[in-house]
């Protein structure tokens, strides 16, 4: 249908002005993939600019997500931002907030006249980036939850069940010590620490990170993860790193690359992470869910990865209408099914609208052995029974990527032994509610 | 008996003085300015609405413990570093200006790592002491050394001296050498016609005459310290863990740069400014007098 409205239009373009060769509108669009998600991201760019001829999207890799967000606020206050900008989810709680430094989603298509119908997308990628009434701030695009990847090869060398990952912690607990008996010098490992041990941690038990439903609810949220269920999770892990059961490697994606080597037998990661063991893993490996404590029944786990901003070029440069349309119709392509679920076959990011998982089904593409365990991922985010609660619906704290530092740094003084870890959450509450204090000053 | 040169009139100094001061003006005195002036808002990141909140900034940073703790590293990180460059530029020089063969090979290996820039030093140094994939940090861990930078702090402290050490070596070395050089060979022999002994003639005859070339290799290399080891330290530790190698300088890029809490950075940056400015103050005011030109 869009296709033929804009051959149409194309055509229309085409008889009337013939003598008028158009400049393509050149969109910028950054993004902090690296290889090869970056690739195949911006063959996505490039496919959509060989289907038409008035838009050209120029897309650049700007760094790591972090490094990326930072870019694109200072090209904002030298009004030199991109068109579209790649914002992982830490950064929507900054998004948001950023008044008339963006423009929603909503808005864009709302004048633009382009349809995009979001209802099609999973009520956990969709709600992240919505405002409470359902108004989409932002483009979603590369969801991916977090899951365990293990070593099938490490379990059975230590006699454990290769097709079945443990459900509890405690089950966790077992393999790890297991494992370490049968001579693994690392049995576990996580990558992005709070993301996977705090966030998803809280979601799954159903328990809040902060208040005002984590923040969706408005920017008086605080923090509340010095709970039980939490100290108890911490304490955990400061132990069996110091047993030797568990290793920290390090800040954010640092630990990702512990588990392809064959270092790690088993790995908290994002399921993005997929193509990369594929690629370099020269063992059998597995996908596992996340994880309970006994005693508890799962919920869904939250989303992480990235949607896609528009942003106004500066303080005082605004986007010319035909630059909003060129983004629109670059939206539109991102959601049509098959763009959709070609991203998700090849990278093992979530195939974000319902549709693209159903054509992938209808391929077979999770009965082949080369793709097993590549539907896990979605499975854990209907997890429950697909009822959300406010506790699993997302995550928005503003000054977040701070939030996330802060509760990094005293999960490693817990790990040398300066503080117990009921300290190190304690220490986090504090600090973190400093941040969310002076981001609310900041944006009233 | 210092030897004045004057000009008739004043327009032509002041001519020749105003590229120095256009340099100053746009790469120190306007930024330096931005910095103070934006030390006093409240700002969001985009910089859309800003509020004037006085000293607020300042009383928050110096009332919050981390900044202090940022301060103690540093003093440790800069005395440390400067120390350890000074004292091993200082050996291998006196070594190295020796009649020995192949000094030439040897003095040119020593100057290399100063070719190196900081955050390509910091990998180097990465891949001899990462506990899993390098050289060091693996027979470290055999021989039975729980050794981890990314868990332990003072490893981490370690590492990040070791490294930014060894950068500046190769400064510090060519000038003592260049000092040692400069020191008449006719006072060494007269000392040795006396009896001195090698090492007491270093104390008293080469050490003295050296002392304008450490006096201001200490200045060079404590602001070295402050300022141009962010590269090494971001690259290696991230400031981590915890908070075990954050500098003074590394807090005002993650609370700038990564927090966006532009506000606290700038205050930040003056404090720094301040303190050294006092640094070289007393410097120059204090232990100049001791050492004679």
């Amino acid at each position: 249908m869009f296709r033929r409205t804009f051959m149409a239009g194309a055509l229309a373009l085409g008889l009337a002005a013939p003598a008028m060769a158009q400049q393509p509108v050149e969109l910028r669009f950054w993004h902090g993939l690296t290889q090869p998600l970056g690739g195949m991201l911006e063959q996505i760019a490039t496919d959509f600019n060989a289907s038409q001829n008035r838009y050209r999207v120029t897309a650049s890799f700007r760094g790591s997500y972090p490094e990326t967000m930072v870019a694109a606020i200072a090209a904002f206050r030298a009004g030199q931002a991109p068109h579209i900008v790649q914002m992982f989810e830490v950064g929507t709680g900054t998004m948001m907030a950023a008044g008339r430094a963006i423009k929603p989603v909503h808005e864009l298509l709302a004048e633009t006249g382009v349809n995009i119908d979001f209802s099609d997308y999973l009520p956990g990628v969709r709600g992240y980036y919505a405002l409470t009434d359902g108004r989409m701030m932002s483009m979603p695009f590369n969801s991916s939850t977090t899951v365990v990847f293990y070593n099938k090869d490490a379990f059975r060398r230590a006699n454990l069940n290769p097709d079945q990952f443990p459900q509890t912690w405690e089950g966790v607990e077992q393999a790890a010590r297991a494992l370490k008996g049968a001579g693994v010098a690392c049995p576990m490992t996580t990558a992005w620490p709070t993301w996977a041990q705090v966030e998803q941690f809280s979601a799954i038990h159903n328990i809040p990170l902060s208040t005002q439903a984590n923040g969706l609810g408005g920017l008086n949220a605080e923090l509340r993860i010095a709970n039980p269920l939490l100290t108890r999770h911490f304490t955990n892990l400061v132990n069996w790193q110091r047993d030797g059961l568990f290793r920290y490697g390090g800040r954010d994606g640092a630990a990702d690359a512990l588990f392809p080597s064959g270092e790690c037998a088993m790995i908290f990661a994002s399921s993005g992470l997929r193509a990369r063991i594929q690629r370099e893993a020269q063992f059998q490996w597995g996908v596992g869910m996340l994880p309970v404590y006994q005693g508890t029944t799962p919920i869904n786990s939250i989303i992480g990865g990235a949607s896609f901003w528009v942003m106004q070029g500066g303080p005082n440069r605004q986007r010319s209408a035909e630059e909003l349309a060129g983004v629109a119709q670059f939206f539109a392509w991102l959601a049509r099914p098959e763009v959709a679920a070609k991203w998700h076959t090849d990278t093992g990011f979530l195939p974000v609208t319902r549709t693209a998982f159903e054509r992938v089904r209808a391929t077979g593409f999770y009965g082949q052995p080369a793709n097993a365990g590549a539907d896990v991922p979605i499975e854990q985010m209907l997890r429950g029974g697909g009822q959300m609660t406010e506790n699993s619906m997302g995550i928005r704290l503003g000054g977040f990527v701070e939030i996330r530092t802060i509760i990094q740094e005293e999960l490693e003084r817990a790990f040398q032994g300066q503080q117990t870890a009921e300290q190190a959450l304690i220490n986090a509450q504090n600090r973190g509610n400093t941040v969310l204090r002076n981001f609310e000053r900041q944006n009233r | 008996m210092r030897k004045k040169v004057i000009f008739k009139g004043v327009a032509l100094p002041y001519l020749l003085l105003l590229p120095q001061i256009a340099i100053t003006g746009v790469f120190f005195f306007w930024p330096a300015g931005q910095a103070v002036y934006s030390s006093f808002l409240r700002e969001d990141a985009f910089g859309l609405s800003r509020d004037f909140i006085g000293l607020e900034n300042f009383r928050d940073v110096l009332t919050d413990p981390n900044y202090l703790s940022a301060l103690w590293n540093t003093v440790v990180f800069s005395s440390a570093v400067a120390f350890s460059a000074l004292g091993i530029a200082l050996f291998l020089a006196v070594q190295a200006d020796k009649a020995i063969r192949g000094a030439a090979a040897y003095k040119t290996l020593l100057i290399w790592p100063y070719a190196v820039a900081p955050a390509v030093a910091a990998v180097l140094w990465l891949f001899l002491f990462h506990p899993q994939i390098g050289l060091l940090g693996r027979a470290l861990n055999g021989m039975g050394v729980n050794w981890d930078y990314k868990v332990n702090g003072g490893q981490a402290m370690l590492l990040v001296i070791i490294a930014a050490t060894w950068k500046q070596v190769s400064y510090n070395f060519l000038f003592f050498l260049a000092g040692l050089q400069s020191i008449p060979k006719s006072v060494l022999e007269a000392a040795a016609i006396d009896g001195a002994r090698p090492v007491r003639r270093f104390w008293t005859v080469v050490f003295p005459l050296l002392a304008p070339t450490s006096f201001f290799l200490l200045v060079v290399n404590i602001v070295y310290a402050f300022f141009d080891t962010f590269g090494i330290i971001h690259a290696l530790t991230q400031g981590g863990p915890g908070k075990a190698t954050e500098t003074l300088i590394y807090k005002v890029y993650v609370d700038g740069v990564q927090n966006l809490n532009f506000g606290a950075s700038a205050a930040q940056s003056v404090i720094l400014m301040a303190i050294v400015i006092a640094l070289t103050a007393i410097q120059f005011r204090f232990i100049e007098r001791k050492v004679h030109y």
